[in-house]
């Protein structure tokens, strides 16, 4: 279950503990290296992050309460999205996410309410209720459209980066993201393999959360760290702390700017958790213990980052009190708003199935 | 790693016995004549379709020469004339083949080169490249779920190949699982038209195996006996229980694809000959000869008699029938073919 | 009407679609080693919708397989145990992702036997769940039969009561040829019934009259044989008599039940939730005008979804692109008029 919500607030547990024995990257023994990040910039993240997480616990309320049909978790990686966000560049870099990505969404500039529309399927939604939650498409933010599909993105991502650099459109660059279950899809192998022999201008960024709902990465793959077949395609693979959302930013930023610059692939591997079940139709006391959930808690990126921010002074505990309640407050209203708003009509069933028309007899 | 002339000298067998030599000889002469056979039947109007495998001769006999048969079993693709006779088929079982015989393993149907021979535990594919690879892990994962230790699966395929998504996946169920199975890569460089270059950016195929985690090495596939140990090596690791491996060895393509391919219009000639240097057949005879295994004499009678087997093949499988139209109907089901009933 | 007579000292217990799936399955586990389940999810998790739930405690992780997520070896890993002896039984964890299995079943799956005269053969069941009305949007509600039915080498069963699954799943299991198996989700807690205890097996390629009737026949699978079952007893009510055929098999189809039906009725709709361009209701169609033409008193109707990508998620797009009994009774009562 999700963070305990109640309607009055949301409660964040307060304090992180140090346990030296966590056998995760623990983001609290890393240093505090902002990576060239100012302290507003670094508050933004945050905010990202905390954004994420309750409009994540919204759906999974909305659910609970019979309001919405569903939604999906995210719980775990927030500090990876957070930090890619911060790297990529609004109104040039072109972002194709997988279902989970709602952070990486906010983060490039989705809002609230454009979340809320879509998990309440509101026909002002970007794909006017057609779509399940969080399948965004923004072309005005450079958010391609996807499936449920795993790994389906994957080529469009590498299609899209071809065009960029056809184009001959440097500076600009594509960044991709998915799960460590797309790693064993054939089209991820494709993809790679095409990207790197192309020198395209694409990062691979792989949150590794360890879980394909209920498929440890242990079924996944005989080779966990992931980023290890960067080399067999022919380009470099880096390995990141994904509870860190420094250090994410740093790492994607580096691939991103090799990209942008001619510098050809990357595949980035940011290693995680997903602290909830996969979606609102799956449990995960029926695969994985309470302890693994429970020992992987000591390190969720959300309180671990507020403590850090506070202890280094970016951030007193009174304006991160602060900055919660005012997200909670725009969640509140988004989701206010975005309910009252119409349902698509039947009539939008039948538009935009070609450019002209959509009967096969003509 | 390519064996130059003077290294001949300082000779590694590997264990094989002077009739192993022959053996591995023989056999890529006769992959060598089946194959010219195939072509020059095609030139004649007699055969609508041939594929080459010249340039394989040495990867294939080698390999051929670590399979058990009776015991292991092949997942072969369309190119490897000389891994299917190596591991028991006759010339004239291919020559069927070529002629779509009704008496052909597959009753005419399938192109030439895609055999099927349950008996010599050669497993039947199509000309989707890849599509045979998750089939041969299901079947190694049958043998290892049967407690059949001793046995392996053997698969091949070529540089192009290993793009494919399916490749991937396969290689990677095939190490979670530890699966009696070998990855055998057969590097020719070109995938009708598209060079290496064009393929992947990582030339070196056999270092992905560590993104799977597990083993894999690479041999000269211009050398039978290199490729003989190597081969050997990853089969005996899959049949003892120490799971999956890639091991790819480089070779070259000396012919286009197939008749229906001009590789002149992709390549180079001086390209070509720059590589038939490396030829293994006269590079396996002059080894043979220089290391005593061989007289001139015996080569010559060789050849000979691999010509006449061929030949006769030829006679024998040309003068058996087509199938009936009939037979078009068969084998859909079990049972009746409709699908009204 | 119970779909496999229950009589006798046969006894039979009730269930659900899900759980038949679930019991067939557990007893084919138990009765044949050389069968094993392999999909996504199917281990601990027991299927996302529980019907292997326990199975790997009992049965072992060789022979439930939680795969790495590869559709296309998934189904392709599986064609080469079934040519090796296995029994596989494979899982698409929802229709909407077979496609990158495509290839394996249509261009390996279906011709392993005819490609090589027989010597190599394909006994593989391949079950994923499908349809719509469960709010599953573009990836989790397709129907995917039209892509498939038209091959041959393939067989394609989509049963609609829990007696008939489990008839027809053993049929699958013990079938020596490639089976898709097609499971609609919704039905899966929603339609209950007797299921007769003990191994039986309903033949492939045999359709079931659920209502006799003289006015009209229906013909539908899947979730749909329910509604057009409602709408016809509703015009019953009415004074209309209308004739109810459950296909149950898809490939292959029972050319038999049909015309003898609409030699009767002299009508016939076809209803299904599938696209209606290219739908099986074209081919039933097709052979129906071929063979008894001059039997039929109106023209042939087919009630389908229109021919638009998919069901949206909002509510209203999923119930403009389903048909619902009272739409189904109108289409029926017009055609009873005719």
């Amino acid at each position: 279950m999700p963070q305990d919500l109640t309607a009055a607030g949301c409660e964040f547990p307060s304090s992180v503990s140090t346990h030296d024995d966590s056998p995760s990257i623990g983001a609290t023994a890393a240093p505090f290296d902002p990576h060239g990040l100012s302290g507003e910039q670094l508050v933004a993240m945050f905010r990202t992050m905390v954004v994420q997480r309750t409009l994540e616990n919204r759906g999974f309320q909305l659910n609970r309460q019979g309001k919405i049909p569903f939604a999906s978790a995210s719980e775990g990686h927030e500090a990876v999205q957070a930090g890619a966000a911060m790297a990529f560049q609004r109104g040039k870099d072109i972002l194709v996410p997988y279902y989970r990505d709602l952070g990486l969404d906010l983060g490039i500039g989705l809002t609230p309410y454009e979340v809320l529309l879509s998990l309440f399927a509101r026909d002002a939604d970007h794909s006017s209720g057609r779509q399940f939650p969080h399948h965004y498409a923004s072309r005005r933010l450079g958010l391609q459209t996807i499936s449920s599909v795993i790994a389906a993105q994957l080529p469009h991502a590498v299609g899209a980066a071809y065009a960029l650099k056809y184009r001959k459109e440097t500076g600009r660059a594509v960044l991709v993201t998915f799960g460590d279950g797309a790693t064993s899809e054939g089209e991820w192998h494709e993809s790679l393999n095409f990207a790197a022999v192309h020198a395209l201008p694409i990062v691979f960024l792989c949150e590794n959360n360890e879980w394909a709902i209920s498929t440890p990465l242990s079924k996944q793959t005989a080779q966990p760290d992931l980023h290890k077949r960067a080399a067999g395609y022919g380009m470099p693979g880096v390995v990141v702390d994904g509870m860190d959302p420094m250090a994410c930013y740093a790492a994607v930023k580096a691939a991103l700017e090799r990209a942008r610059s001619g510098g050809g692939p990357t595949l980035v591997e940011a290693k995680c958790y997903r602290f909830l079940s996969h979606t609102t139709d799956d449990d995960d006391r029926t695969y994985r213990s309470r302890e693994e959930v429970e020992r992987r808690r000591l390190d969720d990126p959300v309180p671990c980052f507020e403590a850090r921010l506070i202890a280094a002074g970016v951030l007193s505990s009174e304006e991160a009190e602060a900055l919660k309640r005012s997200v909670l407050e725009e969640a509140n209203e988004a989701t206010d708003r975005a309910e009252a708003m119409a349902y698509p009509s039947p009539q939008d069933l039948y538009g935009n199935v070609y450019a002209d028309g959509w009967q096969p007899w003509r | 790693m390519a064996k130059t002339d003077t290294e001949a000298s300082t000779f590694e067998r590997h264990g094989l016995s002077d009739e192993q030599l022959r053996g591995i000889f023989r056999n890529m002469l006769l992959q060598r004549q089946l194959d010219n056979r195939g072509f020059q039947l095609n030139r004649q109007g007699k055969v609508p379709f041939a594929l080459g495998s010249e340039g394989h001769e040495a990867l294939q006999a080698g390999a051929a020469m670590a399979f058990q048969r009776g015991r292991d079993i092949l997942a072969p693709y369309y190119r490897d004339l000389g891994l299917a006779l190596g591991i028991g088929l006759t010339p004239y079982e291919i020559l069927l083949s070529i002629f779509a015989r009704a008496a052909d393993h597959n009753g005419g149907r399938q192109f030439p080169n895609h055999y099927s021979s349950k008996a010599a535990g050669l497993m039947s594919f199509s000309s989707i490249l890849a599509a045979h690879l998750p089939h041969a892990v299901g079947a190694a994962f049958a043998l290892k779920y049967r407690g059949e230790a001793g046995r392996a699966v053997l698969a091949t395929c070529g540089d192009g190949t290993t793009s494919e998504g399916e490749w991937h996946e396969s290689m990677n169920f095939a190490a979670i699982h530890k699966l009696p199975f070998v990855m055998l890569v057969e590097n020719n460089e070109w995938a009708i038209s598209t060079p290496l270059s064009k393929q992947m950016a990582q030339p070196e195929i056999w270092k992905r195996a560590e993104g799977y985690g597990m083993p894999g090495r690479r041999f000269n596939g211009f050398d039978p006996i290199d490729t003989y140990a190597a081969v050997k090596e990853a089969l005996d690791r899959a049949r003892s229980g120490g799971g999956p491996s890639i091991v790819e060895g480089t070779c070259y393509r000396y012919l286009a694809h197939s008749t229906d391919d001009n590789d002149m219009t992709y390549r180079s000639r001086e390209e070509v000959l720059e590589h038939r240097k490396l030829d293994p057949v006269p590079r396996f005879e002059h080894v043979l000869l220089e290391n005593g295994v061989m007289t001139e004499a015996d080569v010559a009678a060789l050849r000979a008699d691999v010509l006449r087997e061929t030949n006769e093949a030829t006679d024998a499988a040309e003068a058996m029938p087509y199938p009936e139209p009939g037979e078009l109907y068969t084998h859909v089901y079990e049972g009746a073919w409709q699908p009204w009933q | 009407m119970a779909t496999v007579a229950v009589t006798g000292n046969v006894t039979s217990t009730v269930m659900n679609n899900v759980e038949a799936v679930r019991a067939t399955l557990y007893e084919a586990m138990k009765s044949d080693d050389r069968t094993v389940i392999i999909g996504e999810d199917v281990g601990p998790r027991g299927n996302v919708f529980l019907i292997t739930k326990d199975f790997i405690g009992e049965f072992g992780p060789e022979r439930v397989i939680d795969t790495p997520i590869a559709e296309a070896s998934i189904v392709g890993i599986a064609v080469g145990m079934a040519m090796e002896g296995l029994r596989p039984i494979a899982e698409i964890q929802f229709a909407d992702f077979i496609y990158p299995a495509f290839n394996q079943i249509v261009g390996e799956a279906a011709k392993t036997r005819y490609r090589s005269n027989g010597e190599y053969t394909c006994p593989l069941v391949i079950r994923t769940p499908y349809g719509g009305g469960v709010r599953g949007a573009l990836s989790h509600s397709v129907s995917v039969e039209a892509l498939f039915y038209h091959v041959p080498g393939l067989k394609i069963v989509a049963p609609s009561f829990p007696a008939d699954v489990k008839g027809l799943l053993n049929a699958a299991i013990d079938d020596p040829d490639p089976v898709l198996f097609l499971e609609h989700k919704k039905t899966y807690r929603l339609i209950k019934g007797e299921v007769p205890d003990g191994h039986y097996v309903i033949p492939i390629g045999k359709a079931n009259v659920l209502k006799e009737g003289s006015q009209l026949t229906v013909v539908s699978y899947g979730l749909y044989v329910h509604w057009a079952l409602d709408a016809a007893r509703q015009l019953e009510n009415e004074g209309l008599s209308v004739e109810v055929i459950d296909l149950r098999s898809i490939r292959p189809m029972d050319k038999t039940a049909i015309l003898d039906s609409v030699e009767k009725t002299r009508k016939l709709l076809i209803v299904h939730e599938d696209n209606k361009f290219g739908g099986i209701g074209a081919e039933i169609s097709a052979m129906v005008a071929e063979e008894a033409l001059f039997h039929l008193d109106a023209p042939i109707r087919r009630l389908c979804a229109p021919d638009v990508p998919a069901m949206g998620y909002a509510l209203p797009l999923e119930e403009e692109y389903m048909s619902s009994p009272a739409e189904m009774a109108a289409v029926m009562r017009e055609m009873v008029k005719f």
